[in-house]
């Protein structure tokens, strides 16, 4: 923050007249051209550029366009923005929001969309082979089972255990044989 | 070789899936309002006996019932009696109603969570108009949230009676909604007790965080004064009690048959009564701590307007009287007014007409609720906070998981019975089943992202679900006490978990539970025939604010349809089996 005094009015004049000079007709205008009045506390002032080869105030409308133009460098010199260095009459031509060719929203909607299906299909699918192997397991399942209840006995309230029934049908001995045949 | 029901995995998912159910958007979005409207911190008072004498035994009840009839709804009540299955036909129609509207919300919570990866805020600046000089007319009228809201997410159209088109962008994110919803449920108990240990624990986790957040943000203290203040004389307003009531009732989602499907996939020797305990008494005190975190938003979004405000009107004096920069403060204010008005007495009064009268109480009262809290308060809250991108990733995903959650538990409501139906069950298998029921929910869902969709959305909110469910809970407890008998209940009970049941239970289920039921349906009854006309709020885009307008005849004629579908279940399933019988035993009488 810095004090208003007479040397900002000097760097203001003098941006004034840069703004002029950047103008095709009017490169000779000088700082001495930029008259400022009525400057008061709240710091606001009137300020003209002269012409003195004509002697009169060049018109308003052209003053303002030279400071729309540059209107960025004038601000940046005095560390302000639009909305602390007001030019009445001057609106300030506002900067529109970036917009990406590609809004980001759908992309990320694309991305959880995709993830969203993966999940179902996973899930579908696998309940679809679960039911298939389900399917084909009851007959054999419900045999063993009938037959392993109908051998439980009990001695001395003890159950015994009945004979393995996967025992019975794998030979130990010709186990090792089945591991000698070249798979196919 | 029956297939045996689907078990929870542990009574933990059983408990997560009914908070999880229990804890909605009401939590957040209308108990909040409902405490700033009937008295503060006195609210609480009727609130809580509430909660004692109508929540817990009602949620006992249907939570008993599940886990002793073991099916959904409608098996449920037919295993009572038969005429009675029309209520848990009822409570599938309204289930159905419900998830219908209810994932739009998702739906919208999707879209703004989509856009809160973008900085700034897409709803914290106001667009450009055509020439580039201002901004858009119907944002500068109203503020860029409401703006983002109502064009831009819903593109509002004037009225009911204009349809306009289905807007894409919403049909896609609901669309996105009712697929994660079908992820969630696709396996049944299995999908849904892993996926409710989230939607139940995550909002905490976000209210925590907002909760942290939102106390230490600047003016948040007023917002919390202001709501805790007890008004006592509110006490005796009925419209409090009324509301307490309606609160606890709805916000427990009694009458869905949610509940029902859930606890029928319970152990039977699960200890229901405690649970029911647990979860209204845990709903209850989200619903408070929710309000905490509303209110402290509240106050800093009322604090900062206010300050805005000030600063508006310091601007206006000092450019008008030329003084100093920064001379005005706002301690100060007031007094610069006067001294300026007496100074310069014309010059004062030229500029009177624009100098707002900024008040910090009249920022606080306006009470939202519903979506205009969630979509509008909220998120201008937001966009005032340092690293708002982040704020508002959490808060859209806290909703999210609020909104899902009570999805999963509507959903179960009407797929329970569906996949109980030996008829149905037989022909396709339950993912094929709950495929169809989204689809189907999806596909009439796309009305309520039409331009007059939102219209449509607040007509189902207000009356899809109110009358039906306060008269089916009503049947449901008759029917429980009366038909099937309390004492038979009761010894069914005992012999299911071995506990027996504790008289205050017994008192509440045959007689104050349900006169209070029927005390509320008479009195929303006669609020409705007495008010006439209904009426419902338009978005006036050239205003940038809401009108009250009439609903047009057709619409009004919606709504009746709604309500009668569901009530008239009741009656009308009962009578048609009545008249099965009479044409079976008809039948079976031998010939005179």
């Amino acid at each position: 923050m810095y004090a208003w005094d007479t040397n900002e009015e000097y760097l203001f004049k003098a941006m004034v007249a840069f703004s002029m000079r950047k103008v095709p007709n009017r490169e000779a205008t000088e700082i001495s051209h930029v008259l400022l009045c009525n400057v008061t506390q709240r710091v606001s002032f009137w300020f003209v550029v002269t012409d003195p080869s004509k002697n009169h105030t060049l018109p308003a409308v052209e003053v303002q366009s030279a400071i729309r133009m540059n209107r960025n460098r004038i601000n940046n010199a005095f560390s302000l923005n639009d909305q602390t260095l007001e030019f009445l009459k001057i609106p300030s031509t506002l900067a529109p929001p970036t917009d990406p060719s590609v809004p980001i929203w759908i992309i990320i909607f694309g991305v959880i969309f995709c993830i969203v299906i993966v999940a179902i299909t996973l899930l579908i699918l696998s309940g679809i082979r679960q039911r298939r192997r389900k399917n084909k397991e009851p007959p054999e399942v419900d045999d063993t089972e009938d037959k392993c209840e109908n051998m439980i006995t009990v001695e001395n309230g003890i159950p015994c255990d009945p004979l393995d029934m996967k025992g019975g049908h794998i030979n130990e001995a010709f186990m090792t044989e089945d591991e000698r045949l070249t798979p196919l | 070789m029956e297939k045996a029901r689907p078990l929870w995995a542990n009574p933990l998912q059983f408990v997560f899936a009914c908070i999880s159910y229990a804890v909605g958007l009401g939590n957040v979005w209308r108990f909040p309002y409902l405490c700033q409207m009937y008295g503060g911190g006195s609210f609480l008072v009727p609130y809580i006996i509430m909660l004692i004498v109508e929540g817990m035994p009602l949620l006992y009840l249907e939570l008993a019932v599940g886990q002793r009839m073991r099916q959904g709804s409608i098996g449920a009540f037919r295993t009572i009696s038969p005429y009675l299955s029309g209520v848990g036909v009822a409570s599938v129609v309204v289930s159905f109603f419900l998830a219908m509207y209810y994932n739009v919300i998702n739906a919208w919570a999707f879209w703004y969570l989509f856009h809160s990866f973008q900085d700034p805020l897409p709803w914290s600046v106001c667009p450009l108009n055509g020439n580039r000089t201002g901004y858009d007319e119907e944002c500068e009228k109203a503020s860029s949230t409401q703006y983002f809201w109502y064009r831009k997410t819903l593109n509002i159209s004037p009225s009911i009676q204009e349809n306009g088109s289905v807007q894409w962008e919403p049909a896609l994110c609901l669309l996105l909604a009712w697929l994660v919803v079908y992820l969630c449920i696709l396996r049944g108990t299995e999908s849904t007790g892993k996926v409710v240990y989230f939607t139940a624990s995550l909002p905490y986790c976000v209210l925590i965080i907002y909760l942290v957040r939102g106390l230490t943000l600047h003016g948040a203290t007023n917002g919390l004064m202001y709501m805790f203040t007890p008004k006592m004389e509110q006490l005796a307003n009925p419209k409090a009690w009324i509301n307490a009531a309606t609160q606890i009732f709805f916000s427990l989602g009694l009458g869905f048959g949610s509940l029902i499907a859930f606890a029928s996939y319970n152990e039977p020797s699960s200890n229901c009564q405690k649970h029911a305990i647990i979860v209204s008494l845990i709903n209850s005190s989200t619903s408070i701590f929710a309000s905490i975190v509303t209110f402290s938003i509240y106050g800093f979004k009322a604090t900062f307007n206010y300050e805005n405000c000030l600063r508006k009107v310091s601007l206006l004096l000092t450019n008008t009287f030329d003084l100093e920069d920064g001379f005005l403060t706002a301690s100060n204010l007031e007094q610069v007014k006067g001294y300026l008005a007496s100074a310069y007495p014309s010059k004062y009064s030229e500029v009177f007409p624009h100098i707002k009268n900024c008040s910090l109480e009249s920022e606080l009262d306006t009470a939202v609720q519903g979506t205009g809290l969630a979509f509008i308060v909220y998120t201008e809250a937001i966009k005032n906070m340092e690293v708002s991108q982040l704020w508002s990733v959490l808060y859209f995903f806290m909703l999210l998981m609020l909104g899902i959650g009570s999805m999963l538990g509507n959903t179960a409501a009407i797929l329970t019975p569906l996949t109980d139906s030996k008829i149905i069950s037989s022909h396709l298998p339950k993912e094929a089943i709950s495929g169809l029921v989204c689809l189907i929910s999806c596909a009439i869902g796309m009305v309520f992202t039409t331009e007059a969709g939102n219209y449509w959305f607040d007509i189902f909110n207000d009356y899809a679900a109110t009358l039906s469910l306060l008269l089916i809970v009503l049947v449901e407890t008759i029917a429980v006490c009366y038909v099937y008998g309390l004492r038979r209940f009761e010894s069914d009970l005992k012999a299911m978990t071995g506990r027996a049941l504790s008289w205050y239970w017994k008192v509440m289920w045959a007689g104050v539970s349900p006169l209070l039921i029927v005390g509320l349906f008479v009195f929303y009854l006669s609020d409705y025939i007495l008010t006439g006309t209904l009426k419902y709020q338009a978005w006036e885009a050239s205003q940038g604010q809401l009108v009250t307008k009439d609903y047009p005849a057709y619409a009004l004629a919606a709504i009746g349809l709604l309500v009668a579908s569901s009530t008239m279940c009741i009656p009308l399933v009962a009578l048609g089996i009545f008249v099965l019988r009479r044409l079976k035993t008809g039948d079976a009488a031998p010939v005179a």
